[in-house]
């Protein structure tokens, strides 16, 4: 029977849920990391096992942890006794470097700050990990400051795919509320050398060539809080989701309002429609239905919780504008937590599985598309992601 | 034998339990101390000090014998009784929030 894995990173560390397909009775394992940041944990789909996991603190930096046997253990790649030639430990699996120009050795470029100046890139954490389609030794890193960096060795050395911040646009980037993160990294099954990533606060982009080359997508998207409100950058965009059996089509839940694209990411319309709200961070599509969407609706950008206190994932089945409000099992009164840009997930059983994680540490699944709800745990630290694996 | 206590988290980090034991050659300064401290246990790079500029990272502090050495220039001899393993060298998470 198959079984699903899901992985939770949490303010406070990791926890890794596992149940059988029914997914009614759950097996909790965790704290792993106990009392770090985990922003982010994500299986390989080419060998299960193979997990990788952003662990941070704001006192010890940044640690890449990578786990071969399904999280039972784990390890930090590089991080045994070995040495470079000049006798110096490598232990470089935490070393994120930004590229400088090979002109001049100096900062590639700079972004905007919050008082108008031109500001250099500081590495902060990583924010989302993307493992490669097809080797599990290649994983993607997206990091605050914004920049995409890849690793080929699982995980012991990491280089910038510098085209992204060099490609013309990086002095016009400005951080969000959140920071100037990359959290979001779509690999296009269909086109092996197709990347799209998002950056709070400059927008979406697109790479046709493996990461070498980039350029913004963000037609169509319309921002009120920016001075030119369809600026080619600029956008906060939360997330952008695809489903694996048609890559063109894109669905992004921006700061406001809820976005398709049809081409790639070429043009973008709204598809908010009835929702109550357009404001939310995660948006998710089912596995085995391209034109059904998953998102939360949050009242505002200043205030972070579910509107009229009720807790209501809306599901679109006609690809967007028109949405129910699916609410049984969830609360539907006195709820005041969020759910974050990475917190949602589907697995890829029969019925499609949806599962999402709250601020206020609870993780609810739904083992029948979102029709019924249940929570997993209750009483998790913040959670930051999820992710979920479907097994044999 | 130069002596060094980390904290919980970097214990863990380096699988250790309770104080760690280093030869280093040469002078006994902050900076050959955390070289052999990360050359035996290379996953604690970066997480002291920055991986490129070798700063001490913000919310880290090193004390030894009582006193704050944490601003001290990293080539500045530590203090004998930290030389001779007589005292530990202490790298402390600072107290800043949750």
């Amino acid at each position: 029977m198959s079984k699903v894995r899901v992985l939770v990173g949490t303010r406070k560390g990791a926890f890794v849920l596992t149940a059988d397909g029914k997914r009614k009775q759950w097996e909790v394992s965790g704290p792993h990391f106990a009392g770090w940041e985990i922003y982010h944990l994500k299986g390989s789909p080419a060998d299960p096992n193979r997990l990788y996991a952003s662990q941070s603190s704001g006192w010890f930096g940044q640690v890449i942890q990578r786990s071969s046997d399904g999280g039972k253990t784990w390890e930090t790649p590089g991080g045994g006794v070995t040495f470079a030639p000049s006798g110096m430990p490598k232990g470089e699996s935490n070393k994120f470097v930004y590229d400088t120009s090979p002109a001049t050795g100096k900062p590639l470029t700079t972004h905007q700050w919050y008082d108008g100046t031109q500001h250099p890139w500081e590495f902060k954490r990583v924010w989302h990990l993307e493992p490669s389609l097809t080797d599990p030794e290649t994983v993607y890193a997206g990091v605050e400051d914004a920049a995409l960096f890849r690793s080929t060795d699982g995980g012991k050395t990491w280089q910038e795919l510098a085209g992204l911040r060099g490609h013309g646009t990086g002095p016009k980037w400005q951080p969000g509320a959140g920071g100037m993160c990359l959290h979001t990294i779509l690999l296009d099954p269909s086109h092996p050398g197709r990347i799209f990533i998002a950056i709070s606060a400059a927008g979406a982009f697109r790479s046709d060539d493996a990461g070498k080359t980039w350029r913004p997508i963000n037609r169509g998207l319309r921002s009120q809080y920016i001075p030119d409100p369809t600026a080619e950058i600029g956008h906060c965009v939360h997330r952008i989701a695809m489903h694996r059996s048609r890559p063109g089509v894109l669905f992004m839940q921006k700061h406001w309002d809820v976005m398709r694209s049809d081409d790639a990411g070429e043009s973008w319309r709204e598809v908010s429609g009835n929702l109550p709200t357009d404001f939310g961070f995660p948006i998710d599509v089912h596995a085995h239905e391209p034109d059904t969407l998953y998102v939360v609706p949050i009242k505002s950008d200043s205030e972070h919780y579910p509107p009229e206190g009720k807790l209501r994932v809306y599901r679109s089945r006609t690809g967007g504008n028109e949405w129910e409000a699916l609410t049984k099992g969830l609360p539907q009164s006195d709820c005041y937590v969020n759910v974050l840009r990475d917190a949602m997930a589907v697995d890829s059983l029969d019925r499609c599985g949806v599962y999402f994680g709250t601020t206020g540490g609870q993780v609810y699944a739904s083992a029948d598309a979102g029709d019924t709800w249940a929570p997993i745990v209750r009483d998790l630290p913040a959670v930051l992601s999820v992710e979920v694996q479907t097994l044999p | 034998m130069i002596r060094v206590v980390l904290p919980a988290h970097l214990r863990t980090l380096a699988r250790v339990d309770g104080e760690v034991e280093l030869d280093v050659t040469g002078q006994v300064t902050q900076r050959s101390v955390l070289d052999a401290l990360e050359r035996r246990y290379p996953m604690l790079c970066g997480t002291i000090r920055d991986h490129v500029t070798q700063q001490r990272r913000a919310f880290v502090r090193f004390f030894a014998c009582g006193e704050d050495l944490s601003h001290e220039s990293p080539d500045t001899p530590l203090p004998g009784a930290v030389a001779t393993g007589a005292e530990p060298f202490l790298v402390v998470g600072a107290i800043a929030g949750g």
